[in-house]
């Protein structure tokens, strides 16, 4: 592709970069800058993902968004109070720590009225983020007219690429503390994530460990706000982690994919936008993560969504070809031809209830699974068919006759509870069953298939 | 100052008026989010809709309102879609699902935003932010009877019409589907039970927030927004349990924070001698979070001072009316010693609301001190007060069951809430006791 025009959506035409220019910015040969801007936001995509994890877990993803906002009103209250002093105000220590302290009385309003007055914690984040963040642009208004210029708007959208040296050591500082507070303090904070209330029984002051989350959580989205800015802060502490939630059940697991899921957004973010014109590395590093999320949404095995799809396709298409097959053996039963193994379609009534598209799936699933075949309106089975229809319908009563002498189910109702229990029967269930029966004295001969408890409805009525 | 009628109508008036309507929108609806916990839906909308104005710009080439509109209609209304798919398919949290969605939203509008300005289109992110309020203006006529003439109504500014378009239909809305917009508010389960689409008037709730959303943006910014959604329903909600009259009053909420942020975002500065005015919307959405704050700590109803008093008054009646009891009883075991007020202090481990409560019963004549003594009204208190501990005493032996040992501290709790009637009946319920089950006689 190197050397290739592109074209844009409006004939804006963008020069790729070529191969080796690629590699000398993802190795860090392009400069001391652009190095300097992809370590600092690498170490921010691990700390945010590393945090973020415990406070998605904790269920406050949110709560950076409300920090990132209410942020804002101590950073403009700095800035106008040194300017007022006399100052320069635009002075990175001070301002941080400005933002530092009107966040946390951000966090600490919302948890104050989520605790003391009847608001959920969700209106709180958003009264207080709001609220505070009009505040904030207030007092921006006032800047503009005060001191040099509205230098303060790169903490609203971000200012990757103006990163110094001072801002990059800061990051590797908090990277630092992060992980190590995270191994640190693992046992703690899982605790406090899936069980507060086990946690609280069992002595820990849970509020204490809480609170420290919090503190980690704002230093990280305080030094992120000049680095990526608001908004896109935000998205470091949220998607990167939830991203990790789809791969694995584990926590170690899962903060060691957040954070180098974040990383790796870092990495790529800052270095696209550093070979590409136009592209602002606060959002591609954001969407990066975001192509990430949507593949772990996507293709993530068990948790995504295509993964639990195709489990819910496989048990569905296991439940209707297991009753396909018991009525079938039902079927032979009634009509007196219980060993031919092939009979009419009219005849099943689980056939005809079937749609168009679940007749074609069923008649390709018997087919593939070598249980039988299905032509010219008649089902023949396979001898592995005919053994797994009898196996079925043996389960079904054998289960029928369970619910029938241990529990107080009228025998209208057993076929009902027996069907959705029949599908889930394993091998060892069904051996305690024969034992339970055989010496209750309900069984006769353990191999045979025992009588229905009912009268098994004829087809064509039912199928209409 | 130079301060004219017409500068008013031109300027300030249709500023006001634009975020009046904006503001009613939002927290007409934002009502019902407040009471299915989807308050920050207002967030995640209000941030998505970035791309969908870019791309709007981008495709039309131009900055009227109403592609504009649409653009943020539909990136608003995917935006949505997408929370409750990753909320469902995902099984992450509403709020982990809220963050995902709107960031990446929102990071694809800056990108597309930078990628406009390549192209010389001047849009600026600032804006959405914090509104432009400032720039809106009507050149009023001259002449007050040509107030109503269409031609002049037709000047009127577009982000005027349009979110008062926006109130009315979000007004319709809400009155045609009052009742059941309540009931699944308040039980999306039994509203689905009974019939009503449930999903239904969700998904068209959130239509009409999308819209409420990206009408009021344009004009308020983005930040206003949820202020309004949120802080005037809650500010409401501290006040009543009925939802017709939180409605009311949280637009009354509404209307007081954008007319009175409006003036001290304008005017309030400049009477302090500044010479510059502040940005209006930000003014709005912070008086709404001192309001709610205010509401929060004042309202008679659920506010956390008004609370914690009636918390302190009750504790202060159920102490004095132990004190007296006390002093009952001591009289009554014909001690010879009199009790200091060490001595209740101590038998009532109370220290810090004690002298308060003995000075309330002294200047209310019930007891004397020097020495601790009850007057006669003391007396007749005390004692209606040990007859009912006495009666539920042996109204809880004889027909509750409980044993003689374990009966005092249960009474102890309910003396204070036992009045005259329920007394008598605890008596004849018992056939006229004439002593407790510790063997004291019941006065």
């Amino acid at each position: 592709m190197g050397g290739d025009e592109l074209q844009s959506i409006r004939d804006v035409s963008v020069v790729l970069p070529s191969v080796s220019e690629v590699l000398n910015v993802l190795t860090f040969q392009a400069g001391f800058n652009s190095s300097l801007v992809i370590v600092g936001t690498t170490l921010l995509g691990i700390a945010a993902g590393v945090i973020g994890t415990f406070a998605l877990l904790r269920k406050r993803a949110l709560m950076g968004d409300a920090l990132a906002h209410s942020a804002l009103p101590g950073l403009a209250a700095t800035y106008l109070l040194a300017e007022a002093l006399g100052f320069e105000g635009k002075q990175i220590v001070p301002l941080l720590i400005g933002a530092a302290v009107s966040g946390i009385l951000g966090v600490v309003s919302i948890h104050c009225l989520g605790k003391y007055t009847r608001l959920q914690e969700e209106a709180a984040i958003g009264a207080v983020l709001s609220s505070f963040f009009g505040v904030g642009v207030v007092l921006l208004s006032a800047v503009q007219y005060v001191g040099s210029s509205g230098g303060l708007g790169h903490f609203i959208y971000g200012q990757t690429a103006a990163m110094q040296q001072f801002d990059a050591v800061l990051l590797a500082c908090v990277a630092l503390v992060v992980c190590a507070a995270a191994l640190l303090l693992f046992k703690e904070f899982s605790l406090v994530c899936f069980d507060p209330d086990y946690a609280k029984v069992g002595g820990w002051p849970v509020g204490a460990i809480d609170l420290l989350l919090m503190a980690l959580v704002t230093v990280v989205t305080v030094i992120g706000l000049q680095a990526v800015g608001m908004i896109l802060i935000v998205a470091l502490l949220i998607v990167p982690p939830a991203a990790a939630r789809f791969w694995t059940e584990s926590l170690p697991r899962m903060i060691a994919l957040s954070m180098t899921f974040g990383g790796l957004s870092g990495y790529f973010g800052s270095a696209a936008s550093s070979l590409l014109p136009r592209l602002p590395a606060g959002s591609i590093i954001v969407l990066t993560a975001g192509g990430i999320f949507v593949v772990s949404f996507l293709f993530a095995p068990e948790r995504g969504v295509l993964a639990s799809f195709r489990s819910q396709l496989l048990l569905r298409m296991k439940i209707i070809t297991d009753h396909f097959l018991r009525d079938f053996y039902e079927t032979t039963e009634r009509c007196g031809t219980l060993l031919s193994n092939v009979i009419p379609l009219k005849d099943l009534s689980s056939f005809q209830r079937l749609s168009i598209t679940r007749r074609i799936m069923l008649a390709w699933w018997i087919s593939m699974a070598g249980l039988g075949k299905i032509r010219d309106g008649k089902v023949s089975l396979s001898s592995r068919g005919m053994e797994n229809a009898r196996r079925l319908t043996r389960s079904h009563r054998l289960w029928e006759e369970y619910l029938q002498s241990y529990t107080d189910l009228l025998p209208s109702h057993l076929d009902y509870s027996a069907d959705f229990v029949e599908h889930s029967l394993s091998p060892a269930i069904i051996r305690n069953l024969e034992e339970k029966l055989a010496v209750g004295g309900r069984l006769d001969d353990l191999a045979e298939v025992p009588k229905s408890l009912h009268s098994i409805p004829l087809s064509n009525e039912e199928g209409k | 100052m130079n301060f004219s009628i017409h500068d008013f109508i031109s300027l300030d008036l249709p500023a006001i008026l634009t975020a009046l309507f904006a503001a009613l929108s939002c927290s007409l609806l934002g009502n019902f989010l407040l009471l299915r916990r989807l308050s920050l839906m207002g967030d995640a909308i209000s941030h998505s809709v970035l791309p969908g104005i870019v791309v709007a710009f981008l495709v039309t080439g131009s900055r009227l309102t109403f592609p504009v509109f649409i653009g943020a209609a539909i990136s608003g209304i995917l935006s949505v879609f997408f929370v409750e798919l990753v909320y469902k398919l995902g099984r992450l949290d509403t709020g982990a699902a809220m963050g995902v969605v709107f960031s990446i939203f929102f990071a694809g509008g800056v990108l597309l935003i930078e990628q406009a300005a390549a192209r010389s289109v001047d849009l600026d992110a600032d804006c959405l932010l914090h509104g432009q309020l400032e720039t809106i203006f009507w050149y009023p006529p001259n002449n007050w009877s040509n107030f109503l003439r269409l031609d002049t109504l037709s000047l009127l500014p577009s982000e005027l019409t349009t979110s008062a378009f926006v109130f009315i239909a979000a007004v319709i809305f809400v009155g045609a589907f009052y009742k059941e917009l309540t009931l699944s508010a308040f039980d999306p389960g039994l509203a689905s039970a009974l019939g009503f689409h449930a999903s239904f008037l969700h998904m068209g709730t959130m239509v009409f927030l999308a819209a409420a959303v990206v009408a009021s943006f344009e004009a308020v910014g983005s930040i206003l927004v949820i202020a309004m959604i949120i802080c005037p329903p809650a500010c409401a909600r501290m006040y009543t349990d009925r939802l017709a009259t939180q409605i009311l009053l949280s637009l009354v909420f509404a209307s007081m924070s954008v007319i009175g942020g409006y003036f001290l975002g304008a005017f309030g500065p400049i009477l302090v001698g500044f010479s510059h005015s502040l940005n209006g919307a930000g003014m709005m959405a912070a008086l709404s979070g001192i309001f709610l704050g205010g509401s929060a700590l004042f309202a008679p109803a659920y506010g956390v001072l008004p609370r914690a008093v009636r918390r302190l008054r009750l504790r202060l009646f159920m102490l004095e009316e132990d004190v007296v009891a006390l002093l009952f009883r001591w009289e009554e075991s014909e001690n010879l010693s009199d009790l200091t007020v060490q001595e209740i202090s101590k038998k009532l481990d109370s220290t810090s609301l004690l002298s308060v409560a003995l000075h309330r019963l002294v200047a209310r004549r019930e007891i004397l001190t020097n020495p601790m003594k009850l007057t006669e009204s003391g007396k007749t208190r005390a004692r209606s007060l040990v007859r009912s501990h006495r009666l539920w005493e042996s109204y809880l032996v004889s027909e509750g069951g409980v044993a003689p040992g374990r009966v005092h501290d249960k009474a102890e709790q309910l003396e204070h809430f036992t009045q005259s009637e329920l007394t008598e009946k605890l008596a004849q319920s018992g056939h006229h006791p004439t002593r407790d089950p510790h063997g004291r006689i019941i006065p």
